[in-house]
């Protein structure tokens, strides 16, 4: 062992048995350890006790903001800028500018949906440790990973194997850092 | 014949009616559908398409050479007919996005499975139908150099300002805002079948190019929270900016004092119009890619007869709209609107109307067959002609709206010249050209989504 470790990798064959894993290693007392599957599995979200994600409360920021540098804008260029007197309508023709005011809002929202998604998850991040795992390229395919990570203060390399190997998988693997 | 899969509340389709051919895995659904960016060279259809198409845009390059050396004068528009082919064009090619939207978006919070095969198809359909819709607007102003200050509020020397009460500047907004939120939604949905080609390609150039576009996707449990919750609130959003895109185009009529423009029903009916035109281009280029990549497993014939059924809903619906711009030119007592009407049907460009009734209300009743809607050659037939007629109707909305003004004496006619066609079918080359990089460049199907609705061995319900 020369190379330092990021965690042990096992691989599953199916969802249910990886979940049934993450449910079995957060009983154990690991948590500091992430799932990886080709599709998203919602049992995975509560095996692992994953917090409920931020994202909902930036979309709504960002759309609030949308919206108001929307209609403010509208509000002062046809106010305060480039008043004209169109139909002899009020400067202030409020309901004329919904339909603009409307589609800023869902402009910056959906743009803050991107930009927090890619924040959120720490990309652009070409190089991770997991991607050392040499199957781990079938975690896009086919097959199901749980990775413990060496960091866990409960992680112990003969313990850790162990267990896992108590969980039926199709295979352990020591990812390198 | 559908049975509820308890665990997800979704509906398993069993029998003939199946989402997905027999015998798959998640494997063979992975190898299957990036097998066909991965592949080494080029299908020689995909060649002799590509070459059809690229010459098609030259007609484009031809056309917009002329326009930009002599202005819009070499276009057919004149007074009283000052909106041609660039609305009309602009109008159809939006209305075909439409469907890409619906599809991924509407159906998506309705949990639609038979959605899942064709929704990145139909997104890709629709931003290259908004890239061609916004070639018009630029195109239009004959000089598009200065279109950015004509069209966009930003501060500028001379201090002008676009009019915010106009739906001329609304439309801006909704389309471009349209364009961008598809493209947010395209890529996000991209981004895990961007690391399955990262890790299925072989070559070093497809794994770094398809690796830095997955930006690090690895299908971790925590990523995949902030991306289901993501892709719901961009679905969220979607399902009323597609819906507005269609209200605010029509407004740039409806908000017009002109006898056939000035309507309520215009919201509502174009935006039935724009699906049911979007519907079918999903179809059009559905077929025959189906058959030639040999995706028929993934898009099945219940795929085909669902888009069928969409079609003619829709199609109900916009022959409704008709119904009742006849009603309302009777009903108002407006002999402006009846002049219009009778004009409209019976007048000098009387076959532009009948044409579009035949091509949007007759012949697509042969949908409520059962045995038509599950005829690829058929259905074939059926989409291209409802192409041609969506696009008819603008052609009727616009033209004979505006050549027959409040005044005789200011009557006109509409003649299309060679430099309308060119740009026209121009765009429907750059359609085509985008369409065939992007089979070939991208998976064509969502790989992450169809895994969703596999059948699932061993589960415990």
């Amino acid at each position: 062992m020369s190379k330092p470790l990021y965690g042990l990798m096992a691989e599953f064959e199916n969802e249910h048995q990886l979940v049934h894993a993450c449910e079995r290693a957060y009983e154990e007392g690991y948590r500091k350890m992430d799932a990886y599957s080709p599709l998203p599995i919602e049992e995975l979200h509560h095996a692992l006790h994953i917090p409920d994600s931020p994202l909902p409360k930036f979309v709504f920021v960002g759309g609030l903001c949308g919206m108001m540098g929307g209609f403010g804008l509208l509000y002062w260029i046809a106010n305060i800028e480039y008043p004209m007197n169109v139909g002899g309508r009020p400067w202030y023709s409020w309901p004329q500018f919904i339909p603009i005011t409307f589609e800023t809002t869902v402009l910056a929202a959906g743009l803050t949906t991107l930009i927090s998604l890619v924040l959120l998850c720490g990309f652009p991040q070409p190089y991770h440790p997991v991607f050392n795992a040499p199957r781990f390229s079938q975690a896009t395919r086919d097959r199901f990973f749980l990775c413990i990570e060496a960091e866990d203060p409960n992680f112990d390399m003969q313990r850790t194997r162990q267990f896992l190997s108590t969980l039926h998988p199709a295979d352990v693997a020591e990812v390198e850092a | 014949m559908d049975k509820l899969d308890t665990r997800s509340g979704a509906l398993v389709a069993q029998g003939p009616a199946a989402v997905m051919g027999p015998g798959h895995n998640y494997a063979t659904i992975t190898d299957k559908i990036a097998a066909v960016p991965l592949k080494w060279g080029f299908p020689r259809f995909w060649i002799v398409g590509f070459v059809i198409a690229v010459a098609i845009v030259q007609l484009l390059a031809g056309s917009v050479t002329m326009l930009f050396a002599k202005g819009t004068g070499i276009w057919g528009i004149n007074i009283p007919v000052g909106w041609g082919f660039a609305i009309i064009n602009f109008v159809w090619w939006i209305g075909i996005g439409h469907a890409g939207t619906l599809i991924s978006a509407i159906l998506l919070l309705l949990k639609q499975q038979w959605r899942m095969s064709i929704s990145r198809f139909a997104e890709s359909m629709t931003l290259f139908a908004v890239m061609c819709a916004l070639m018009f607007p630029v195109l239009h102003t004959g000089r598009p150099w200065l279109a950015a200050y004509w069209l966009l509020p930003y501060p500028n020397t001379m201090g002008i300002w676009p009019q915010p009460r106009s739906p001329l500047a609304w439309d801006v907004f909704a389309v471009s805002t349209y364009g961008t939120i598809s493209a947010v939604f395209w890529y996000i949905g991209l981004i895990p079948d961007l690391a399955t080609m990262r890790d299925q390609a072989k070559s070093k150039w497809a794994q770094t190019i398809y690796g830095m576009l997955a930006l690090g996707w690895r299908g971790s449990a925590r990523h995949w929270v902030h991306y289901e919750i993501a892709s719901i609130l961009l679905a969220g959003m979607s399902t009323p900016l597609v819906l507005s895109v269609h209200t605010v185009v029509s407004f740039d009529f409806a908000t017009g004092l002109i006898p056939g423009w000035h309507a309520t029903i215009f919201p509502p009916y174009f935006v039935a119009g724009a699906i049911y035109s979007g519907f079918a281009m999903v179809l059009t280029l559905a077929i025959p890619m189906r058959a030639l990549y040999n995706m028929k497993d993934f898009i099945t014939d219940w795929h085909l007869e669902n888009m069928a059924k969409v079609m003619l809903a829709t199609g109900l619906i916009v022959f409704y709209g008709y119904c009742m711009e006849a009603f309302m030119a009777w009903y108002s007592g407006n002999v402006w609107e009846m002049f219009m009407f009778k004009n409209r049907a019976f007048g000098p460009m009387g076959w532009s109307y009948w044409a579009l009734i035949l091509c949007n209300v007759a012949i697509p009743q042969l949908l409520w067959l059962k045995s038509a809607r599950t005829n690829t050659i058929v259905l074939f037939f059926i989409s291209i002609v409802i192409n041609i007629g969506m696009w008819l109707e603008r052609f009727v909305i616009v033209v004979t709206s505006l050549y027959r003004d409040f005044i005789p004496s200011s009557w006109g006619t509409y003649m299309p010249t060679r430099y309308d066609w060119g740009t026209y079918i121009g765009t429907i080359g750059v359609f085509l050209m985008m369409m065939l990089l992007f089979v070939r460049a991208l998976p064509a199907m969502p790989m992450f989504e169809l895994r969703l609705i596999m059948p699932k061995k061993g589960a415990k319900h």
